[in-house]
């Protein structure tokens, strides 16, 4: 069961330059989150701070009620037991080869046999496909086996938590795509927390229940993932499209001036940067390999994350909903009508008897829309910001045929 | 040092600050100190670690010792030679220039060796694995650096300064020997006979005392520069540097405070 990691108004500085102020975030215990930002905004300096490599000025991290900034270093070791951090270049040790590596959290922790220890070293080095490189020195692999050698050390304790400094960094995306799927699936075996640093669009889109972004020595937000994939902060969609246009520039901050001139280039047909299509929008969570055991942080998380639905932006209310299974769906309306129902008696309209237009209307005040009938085939939401909300639909017994899409990804029995 | 100075821009606005500074490191380097002492005893012991450094230091060390202990002896030897011929007690010249060697000489010479190969050969290691971030790996690992590497490398830096300190005497009075009975004709049986009349066990020990905290002191300077590089690979060859300048003063200002204490503790054979 995984362990959940409370950050309090955190704030680092190196001398004079300030990092970032006062973050402030919670990785739910056992969910999957990813952090994003432009390169230099201080994400590698945060994963250090949270495992208390480097001491902030200010703030707490609380883990199992200790405070990692302010407990003493014998705590510290203990509390870093949990941990298995993969760093931004692998952090292998130089000396040994990647057996020894790998092997060395086991031999220092455990009081396995050799033979023990050969074994789950191999497995967790064919877990990241390098079966056969186990004899070379770190000095002679490849940037991307540095990366995965360190991956199989990070988690060959089994951590309860794990960070991930950019896993996709000298990746190619194939080797990406199999790196989501493996922390998705430890996920669903151990029920880890997971805090991934990247700067990789696609990982953000499909991996994380919730997503976080760093701009401006600030955490611009931190949420549900939906909440950032929906934004309409101009960082945050500049960000995911990979954009030249926008408050991020090749420097940190980015004057008048040059934001003028681009957008001229722009207007006058120089390309961004960026594809046509926006990659904003919600898409389907990445699963865990079929014969794995559901996600239980998936389950934890949708209760959360519907019980705060009401208070997120709309457009991020529309991808959650737009992403639940029917049950689900049907579930929440049950629920929301309830509890609805005892917080405001006496709302306008609603008293009335007739219970079905009383839910009726409810619904279609409290509930966001859904994208119009029959429309979209994702939950893409339109590009140019859209001022007028689609129509909210007329009837809930109808949002059956209006999903938006189906769910094939998805096997239902994992549902609560 | 060079590095040091070189960087000083405004000769006197950081006056404060160096002070500061210095001082913060040095306290920095004491409580590191404190702690390698109280890790050394804590189990389990890198005895593999602690051998291979052993080796590492020792090779690297003994060739220069030897090589600058013979000329070193003979020097003093000398030197002390014509000082007692002059005022005519050449017969102590053998005493003297032994009491010089065991006492001074070697444990000096033994340490600026042992810091100057073996020091700054763990300052770059240690320093280019902290760039490469294989130091907060292994804290992230819940291993403490100072246990499972420090404290092998100041016990293994010790270890070669005791032995080490052994054979630079050896060879130290052996080239005093040599250069005093056959360079400056003086006679054996009174060389050999005066080292008895004047020196005595405890001469030895002191030495031997000063070479393990030379070796302590080198060793430990070496770990905390190379533990703590500021950027990239240029700051490692800094802390290299440094730390062999930083060893060196210790040193000299150490060798002062046990040389004071041991004179006044310890009465001089036939005072
Ligand atoms: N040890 C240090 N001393 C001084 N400044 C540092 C140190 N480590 C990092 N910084 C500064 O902190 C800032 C953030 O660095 P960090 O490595 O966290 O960036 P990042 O967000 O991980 O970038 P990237 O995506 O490129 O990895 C940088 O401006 C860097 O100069
Ligand atoms: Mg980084």
């Amino acid at each position: 069961m995984g362990v959940e990691v409370a950050v309090e108004g955190l704030s680092k500085s190196f001398g004079k330059q300030a990092i970032w102020r006062d973050v402030t975030l919670t990785l739910p215990s056992g969910e999957v989150s990813v952090l994003l930002g432009p390169s230099g905004t201080g994400k590698s300096v945060f994963l250090k701070c949270l495992i208390g490599l480097l001491k902030p000025e200010k703030g707490r991290v609380v883990i199992n009620g200790v405070d990692l900034c302010s407990c003493p270093e014998r705590d510290l070791y203990e509390i870093r037991k949990l941990f298995g951090v993969l760093f931004q270049d692998g952090a292998l040790f130089g000396s040994m080869n990647i057996f020894d590596n790998v092997a060395f959290p086991l031999r220092e922790h455990t009081r396995k046999s050799e033979k023990e220890v050969r074994d789950i070293v191999m497995s967790k080095i064919d877990m990241v496909g390098m079966l056969g490189a186990e004899g070379k020195l770190p000095g002679e692999i490849s940037g991307g086996m540095r990366k995965r050698a360190g991956l199989a050390r990070a988690l060959v304790l089994d951590p309860q938590i794990i960070l991930c400094d950019e896993p996709d960094s000298g990746l190619d995306p194939v080797r990406t795509a199999y790196l989501s799927q493996l922390l998705i699936d430890l996920n669903a075996q151990i029920d880890a927390t997971i805090l991934i640093v990247t700067h990789n669009i696609n990982v953000a889109r499909t991996v994380p229940d919730n997503l976080g972004m760093l701009f401006r020595k600030e955490l611009v937000m931190f949420g549900p993932r939906e909440v950032l994939l929906t934004s309409e902060e101009p960082v945050v969609e500049q960000f995911l499209n990979g954009r030249r246009i926008g408050p991020i520039g090749m420097s940190e901050e980015k004057d008048q001036a040059q934001m003028a001139q681009e957008q001229a280039h722009l207007d006058a047909g120089h390309s961004d940067g960026s594809l046509e299509e926006d990659m904003r929008g919600v898409v389907p969570q990445l699963e865990p390999t079929p014969g794995l055991p559901p996600r239980d942080a998936a389950r934890r998380r949708r209760q959360r994350v519907m019980q705060i639905l009401h208070t997120l932006p709309e457009s991020a209310q529309h991808g959650i909903l737009a992403s639940l299974s029917r049950d689900d769906y049907d579930r929440y309306q049950e629920w929301r009508r309830r509890t609805t129902g005892m917080a405001m008696p006496s709302g306008p309209g609603t008293t009335g008897t007739a219970t079905a237009t009383r839910e009726q209307t409810r619904v279609s005040q409290e509930l966001p829309t859904r994208p119009a009938a029959g429309a979209q085939p994702t939950q893409q939401i339109p590009r140019p910001v859209a001022q007028s909300r689609p129509p909210a639909p007329q009837q809930p017994q109808q949002s059956p045929p209006m999903r938006p899409r189906p769910r094939p990804w998805r096997r239902e029995e994992g549902d609560q | 040092m060079s590095t040091r100075t070189s960087r000083k821009t405004s000769p006197l606005a950081p006056v404060a600050a160096k002070a500061t500074g210095a001082m913060r490191e040095f306290g920095n380097i004491f409580a590191m100190a404190l702690d390698v002492i109280v890790q050394m005893f804590k189990r389990p012991f890198q005895a593999k670690e602690f051998i291979q450094q052993f080796w590492f230091i020792a090779s690297v060390s003994i060739m220069p010792a030897a090589l600058v202990a013979i000329p070193f002896g003979a020097v003093i030897t000398l030197q002390l030679g014509s000082l007692t011929a002059q005022i005519g007690a050449d017969s102590f010249n053998g005493a003297a220039s032994v009491l010089a060697v065991i006492q001074q000489a070697s444990p000096i010479v033994t340490t600026l060796v042992v810091a100057g190969a073996g020091g700054s050969a763990i300052c770059a290691d240690l320093g280019s694995r902290t760039i490469r971030e294989e130091i907060d790996a292994m804290m992230v690992l819940g291993v403490s650096p100072i246990q499972r590497l420090v404290v092998p490398r100041v016990l293994a830096a010790m270890g070669v300064a005791a032995l080490l300190n052994g054979m630079v005497s050896v060879v130290g009075v052996c080239g005093g020997y040599f250069f005093n009975v056959v360079v400056q004709g003086g006679t054996p049986g009174a060389f050999l006979s005066s080292f008895s009349a004047l020196a005595q066990l405890s001469d030895l020990w002191v030495g031997t005392l000063k070479a393990v905290i030379f070796g302590f002191l080198a060793g430990l300077v070496a770990s905390y520069r190379g533990l703590n590089p500021k950027g990239g690979p240029k700051g490692v060859g800094d802390v290299v540097n440094q730390s062999v300048v930083i060893t060196f003063l210790l040193l000299f200002l150490v060798n002062l405070v046990i040389s004071v204490v041991y004179l006044q503790l310890v009465p001089a054979k036939g005072a």
